[in-house]
């Protein structure tokens, strides 16, 4: 039972960081109609961004701060110069750039930074909470990683619904042409799109590095994950994706406590092509008409 | 100009009689491939054994990508997960030889059918998935299989993989004959066996059937082609084809391990349809040679200039990159496609001066 528990708190803090990778697709799904591959490679970069600012100054809040600054600033970039060039085109077209942006990008922090893992430092403790005389599988940073990840999904919903900012944002996204009527600068929203977005992913980069390592490649998993979780979600629904984000967490933890860690990659396919069989628009989407 | 219009006439000219392909198409690839065959049975023969060795890398490649070139250019379906199904052929090669001792050339069929068989599974999910989702399955599976190799270190090795003992030449060949050229010559013959069966496929019926389906999935289904069949009948050739070349992988390195079959492989392999044009099987050709040349370029770049070793070894993952995104961006037909543009400017060009020499000014009939 103390095993069911433990495995289970620890599937909610991975849940939690599959939802923020799962967030950042939903917000260029939503935005632009493209499934972002280079997200994986994207987040890959601010971490190991955060990992020379934190072994320069040697504060991890400004590691922190770097991380989110830097994908702030690469998604906006990457949006403007890759991405419009393919916006409205054939969805194949828009998904070979994301791939080659991905190869580039694992490439070009192999030349900086090279293709050796590096360890991550957690923003606290990871020895887990002491209740009723053990240690469960929940730690201080763990906490964190929930918290930030809950904090940081609310402020990207009221941003959404509360703002002017996320009305246009939205309305450029649901029908451009006539938000380029009313006055929106349609292009620029979608370049914010893609900037907050890549931020949301320079957080999950950040809570999951402690545990996988920052190496080009040891983030390969998380965009995968990331995506189950997103489809699981219906790949349109912010909240979706949170609660796909977790259900995902979770069901993998249990693969990987109750059988074995290898097969974590291949029950996320598993479920990934079950539900778009059984249901193809996602657990949390308006039943709607749309080819898979 | 008059010796070259002289000799793009007299190449017409033969073009129209001796040259001339069969008609018949199996008679006709038969042809193409026995002259690919002499082709590479010379080249092999005067280069040396490091070239060889390329060449039956070169093989390889363009066996898996000729799968992909059916799946991705002629069918729509966009898989990120042929590494993959190279791992699924190279790990059953390796254990079909070295556990259950089978001989070459049936371990290469049996793979063949073995990777298939898995094809048609994942196809059967795949053909209800499409684009960006198709793109995260298979991306999935590129990145789950070679974990199960950690996993299961017992049946598949572990991260040091399993290794094969090297394909012996026969002794009529000469005891000084190069291991290397051996190999390319082995995988020299798969990939032209892949080659005649796919290139016939495609210009019969099932490559009229691929490209409908590729081009309006409705408008295929109301001419009475099953969309679904179509799809898994795609994705199993094609998986053949790329578990064909996982099994040659392994005659040509003797080792199946986790580290050759990761993600990037399969991007590699996207990058190789992309570069040397979607959908013909020329540019899979292109592709295979860039495949190759373009790390070994690189690589000679890099100590050229004497680069560091961190910018070296990631210099042809950017290339490839580089040539994946640039390419869709600038150039969505590839070589293939430039080629055959160039090709056609070039005809267009010489056969306009041939004519004006001839005095008949086609400027005025327009």
């Amino acid at each position: 039972m103390s095993r069911f528990i433990d495995l289970t708190l620890n599937g909610v803090t991975s849940g939690m960081i599959y939802a923020s990778v799962a967030l950042a697709l939903v917000l260029i799904w939503r935005a632009t109609r493209i499934v972002n591959f280079a997200q994986g490679a994207m987040l890959m970069i601010t971490t190991f961004i955060a990992s020379s600012v934190i072994a320069a100054s040697g504060s991890y809040i400004l590691g922190f701060a770097a991380a989110l600054a830097a994908g702030l600033v690469l998604g906006a970039a990457l949006e403007r110069l890759l991405v419009r060039p393919v916006e409205g085109g054939p969805p194949i077209n828009a998904v070979i750039v994301t791939l080659g942006l991905l190869i580039f990008l694992q490439a070009v922090a192999g030349m900086i930074w090279g293709n050796t893992p590096r360890s991550f430092p957690a923003a606290l403790s990871i020895q887990g909470f002491r209740i009723g005389g053990r240690h469960v599988l929940f730690s201080p940073f763990d906490l964190f990683t929930v918290g930030s990840v809950l904090v940081m999904s609310l402020a990207l919903g009221l941003l959404f619904t509360r703002t002017g900012m996320g009305l246009r944002m939205r309305a450029a996204a649901f029908e451009p042409e006539v938000a380029r009527l009313l006055g929106v600068r349609v292009g620029r929203m979608l370049t914010w799109g893609w900037a907050l977005a890549a931020v949301a992913g320079s957080l999950a980069g950040l809570l999951v590095a402690p545990v996988v390592f920052v190496g080009p490649n040891t983030f390969d998993a998380e965009l995968v994950f990331g995506f189950t979780a997103a489809v699981l979600g219906g790949l349109d629904s912010a909240i979706g994706a949170v609660v796909g984000g977790l259900i995902l967490g979770v069901a993998l933890s249990y693969v990987s406590g109750y059988e074995s860690p290898a097969l974590v990659t291949l029950a996320a396919l598993v479920i990934l092509v079950v539900v778009l069989m059984v249901r193809p628009s996602g657990l949390f989407t308006h039943a709607k008409a749309r080819r898979v | 100009m008059t010796a070259v219009a002289h000799l793009i006439a007299r190449l017409e000219a033969a073009r129209a009689g001796w040259l001339r392909l069969p008609r018949q198409t199996l008679a006709r690839h038969l042809v193409l491939a026995v002259g690919f065959g002499l082709a590479f049975y010379v080249l092999s023969v005067y280069i040396s054994p490091y070239r060889d060795s390329q060449l039956a890398t070169a093989a390889y490649y363009f066996t898996a990508l000729v799968g992909l070139t059916v799946l991705t250019g002629l069918n729509g379906q966009l898989s990120i997960g042929h590494g993959a199904l190279m791992a699924i052929g190279a790990y059953a090669t390796v254990l079909l030889i070295g556990r259950a001792h089978f001989a070459l050339v049936p371990t290469l069929v049996a793979v063949t059918v073995i990777t298939a068989t898995a094809g048609g599974v994942l196809g059967a999910g795949a053909a209800r998935l499409r684009g960006p989702y198709l793109a995260g399955a298979t991306l999935a599976l590129a990145v789950g299989l070679p974990a199960l190799a950690d996993g299961y270190p017992g049946t598949f090795g572990g991260d040091n993989g399993l290794t094969v003992a090297p394909p012996t030449p026969p002794a009529s060949l000469g005891l000084s004959f190069p291991l290397t050229r051996w190999e390319a010559w082995i995988a020299g013959v798969g990939a032209l066996v892949a080659f005649v069966v796919v290139a016939n496929l495609l210009r019969g019926r099932a490559g009229r059937v691929f490209r409908a389906v590729r081009d309006h999935e409705v408008s295929a289904q109301l001419v009475g082609i099953p969309v679904a069949r179509t799809q898994v009948l795609a994705f199993t050739l094609s998986a053949a084809c790329a578990g064909l070349a996982g099994g040659l992988y392994v005659v040509v390195n003797q080792l199946a391990a986790p580290g050759a079959f990761q993600l990037s492989l399969s991007l590699s392999l996207l990058t190789g349809v992309v570069l040397g044009g979607l959908g013909t099987l020329g540019g899979a050709v292109w592709g295979a040679l860039a495949l190759v040349f373009l790390p070994a370029w690189a690589t000679n770049l890099s100590h050229a200039i004497s680069l560091p070793t961190n910018v070296s070894s990631n210099l042809p993952l950017a290339l490839y990159g580089i040539a994946l995104a640039g390419g869709m961006l600038l150039a969505p037909r590839g070589i293939q496609g430039a080629l055959g543009r160039a090709g056609q400017w070039l005809g267009v060009r010489l056969r306009k001066s041939t004519s004006n020499e001839e005095g008949s000014d086609e400027q005025d009939h327009k």
